[in-house]
């Protein structure tokens, strides 16, 4: 091995391994801790000064009641199951709306595809928080969509939809759309017409035929797309916190205000340790859905 | 695909569409309301306009988020182009897999847990919390995504033009320089652009990075947009939405030229 290619291979490595990996093993690290007085404020520390002894005693100062206090604890619990319900959710609307889109830039002519493109990419560039904050105003008690559907006579009051899960579901589905509808439409694009033609020949409907060629075909780009919304609106934290009432908990939120707002860093590191092993099975079965389309494409 | 473009096409296009700018729209057009009450039109005014400009905290903000912006995506697009060159052409070496795996992790990560583990890092160091630490964390997490931009151009183009310029007596990094760069050059510069506007964008992380004293302007557009909607916001939300838009159609319409150029030098390449 030379050296050129040893420094090559050495600069983003070590980069990734101290500001990536060595990060989380301290995250880990904290997880076994326990919450103390103190800066940093959390026990035990580790003492080089009291040599062997010290390294001993700290690792047997580490144990796992964060986990247990955790899994004791109803309100974590919940936060995982309702932020996996507001995620699975959230991700199905944002297929029904992303699909039929997907399909009509697909169907659309040539001339009019990369213009359709470039406007599905856009709101992807531009500030996410902004594209949040947008619909405070949309959604509010007088807010236009209450101001709307009171203009045309269809409700008396307004409603309440801010600060409700509802406007989480409202947000996550805006901000996330683009990541459905560009697999789907890349897995439409790719699709041989004839196929549909052949369906269609030997006595489909249009709808049959949508339904047993179009949609199995496009099933790669639909499973991309809702891993690509599924896995971040899990730890989301700015929807829920600008959108999202009270008694919204999604896990993303608990962390963020168990880290500032209680200061408690041991269990904001064990909920982090959590949320991962959550993650991992999604992140996975992603990874798999990628490779096998790598291979089928080769 | 065979294309018949039907009624439930448009219809379903143009609801899709709408519900992307809609909003936005409505956020632009109220940024020009004469009224504090943003829910209300009252005649159009730039008047919020010119009171940003003399909000110092905003503008302070604005200036510690484009210096960050700036050092991140630079170093992120060094760092990310190496790790791509690495993936692809280093071949095989002990702990690729967990090189490979510290690439993507990052894309795949919630920002709650990166911004954490950062924070966490930096406490354990004993590095003060300020600029430097946000760029630090911008730097990791943008230069895994310039890394999967960049290497998937590398991969689609001809080692053999570099095996050519070395065979014709060039040094490896010149052939870097002079052949592989130039290639992968539109790839470079859109991971730049990526790594740029995550980091402009960026919340969560930050939040975590950050010191006291050092407030990026989402940070702030977020402490404030917790009390409500304001039209100062929505007159700084209208300026960012046009800088993007004029930045990403120049973006497409430039790289629209090199394509047809490339393409054009090709074709001027074959009939020679």
């Amino acid at each position: 091995m030379n050296f050129r290619r040893l420094f090559l291979i050495l600069t983003p490595y070590t980069w990734l391994l101290v500001f990536f990996l060595i990060p989380f093993a301290i995250v880990f690290k904290i997880a076994l801790s326990d919450y103390a007085i103190s800066i940093p404020p959390y026990t035990p520390q580790l003492d080089l000064s009291a040599g062997w002894e010290g390294v001993k005693s700290f690792f047997s100062d580490l144990d796992f009641e964060n986990f247990t206090f955790l899994a004791s604890d109803a309100l974590y619990y919940s936060a995982y199951l309702s932020s996996l319900k507001i995620a699975a959710i959230a991700t199905l609307i944002t297929l029904l709306v992303g699909y039929p889109v997907a399909y009509g830039m697909a169907q659309s002519s040539d001339e009019w595809r990369p213009t359709l493109m470039m406007l599905v990419i856009l709101p992807f560039w531009t500030s996410f928080l902004i594209r949040v904050y947008a619909w405070i105003g949309i959604l509010s008690n007088e807010g236009f969509l209450n101001q709307a559907l009171m203009g045309i006579g269809l409700i008396d009051s307004p409603l309440t939809i801010l600060n409700t899960n509802v406007a989480v579901y409202v947000g996550i589905v805006y901000t996330y759309l683009p990541f459905m509808v560009l697999p789907i439409y890349s897995a439409l694009e790719k699709l041989d017409g004839s196929l549909i033609e052949a369906a269609e020949d030997l006595g489909c409907s249009r709808a049959q035929a949508f339904w047993l060629v179009t949609i199995p075909l496009s099933k790669p780009g639909i499973i991309a797309g809702c891993f690509l919304v599924f896995i971040p609106a899990l730890g989301e934290f700015v929807i829920p916190s600008l959108l999202g009432g009270s008694s919204t908990l999604m896990i993303g939120k608990v962390l963020f205000e168990e880290f500032f707002s209680n200061r408690d860093w041991p269990v904001a590191s064990a909920v982090a340790v959590v949320l991962l092993l959550i993650l991992i099975i999604p992140i996975i079965l992603f990874q798999r859905n990628e490779q096998k389309q790598r291979e089928a494409g080769l | 695909m065979n294309r018949k473009f039907t009624w439930f096409n448009a219809t379903s296009l143009t609801l899709g569409f709408t519900f992307l700018y809609l909003p936005m729209i409505i956020l632009v057009i109220f940024s020009f309301n004469e009224s504090k009450l943003v829910t209300v039109w009252a005649g159009f005014s730039t008047k919020w306009y010119g009171e940003l400009l003399q909000n110092d905290a905003f503008l302070n903000a604005a200036w510690v988020t484009l210096k960050v912006a700036v050092l991140s995506s630079t170093l992120a697009t060094i760092l990310g182009t190496l790790a791509a060159y690495v993936m692809v052409r280093a071949g095989r070496f002990r702990g690729r897999t967990l090189f490979s795996g510290m690439i993507y992790a990052p894309l795949v990560m919630p920002e709650v847990i990166t911004g954490l583990a950062m924070l966490l890092l930096f406490i354990a160091i004993g590095l003060d919390r300020g600029v430097t630490t946000i760029v630090l964390a911008h730097t990791t997490f943008t230069m895994c995504y310039v890394s999967v931009v960049v290497s998937s151009r590398l991969v689609t183009f001809d080692q053999s033009l570099e095996e050519a310029a070395l065979d014709l007596g060039c040094t490896p990094f010149d052939a870097f320089k002079s052949v592989t760069l130039p290639i992968i050059a539109p790839a470079v510069i859109s991971g730049w652009l990526l790594a740029f506007t995550l980091s402009l964008d960026d919340l969560v992380i930050a939040s975590f990075a950050a010191g006291p004293s050092s407030t990026t302007l989402p940070m702030k557009i977020f402490s404030s947009v917790r009390l409500g909607v304001s039209p100062e916001i929505n007159a700084l939300s209208t300026l960012m939405i046009s800088i993007v838009t004029v930045g990403v159609i120049t973006a497409s319409l430039i790289s629209k030229r090199s394509i047809a150029k490339q393409r054009a030098d090709e074709q001027a390449a074959v009939r020679t």
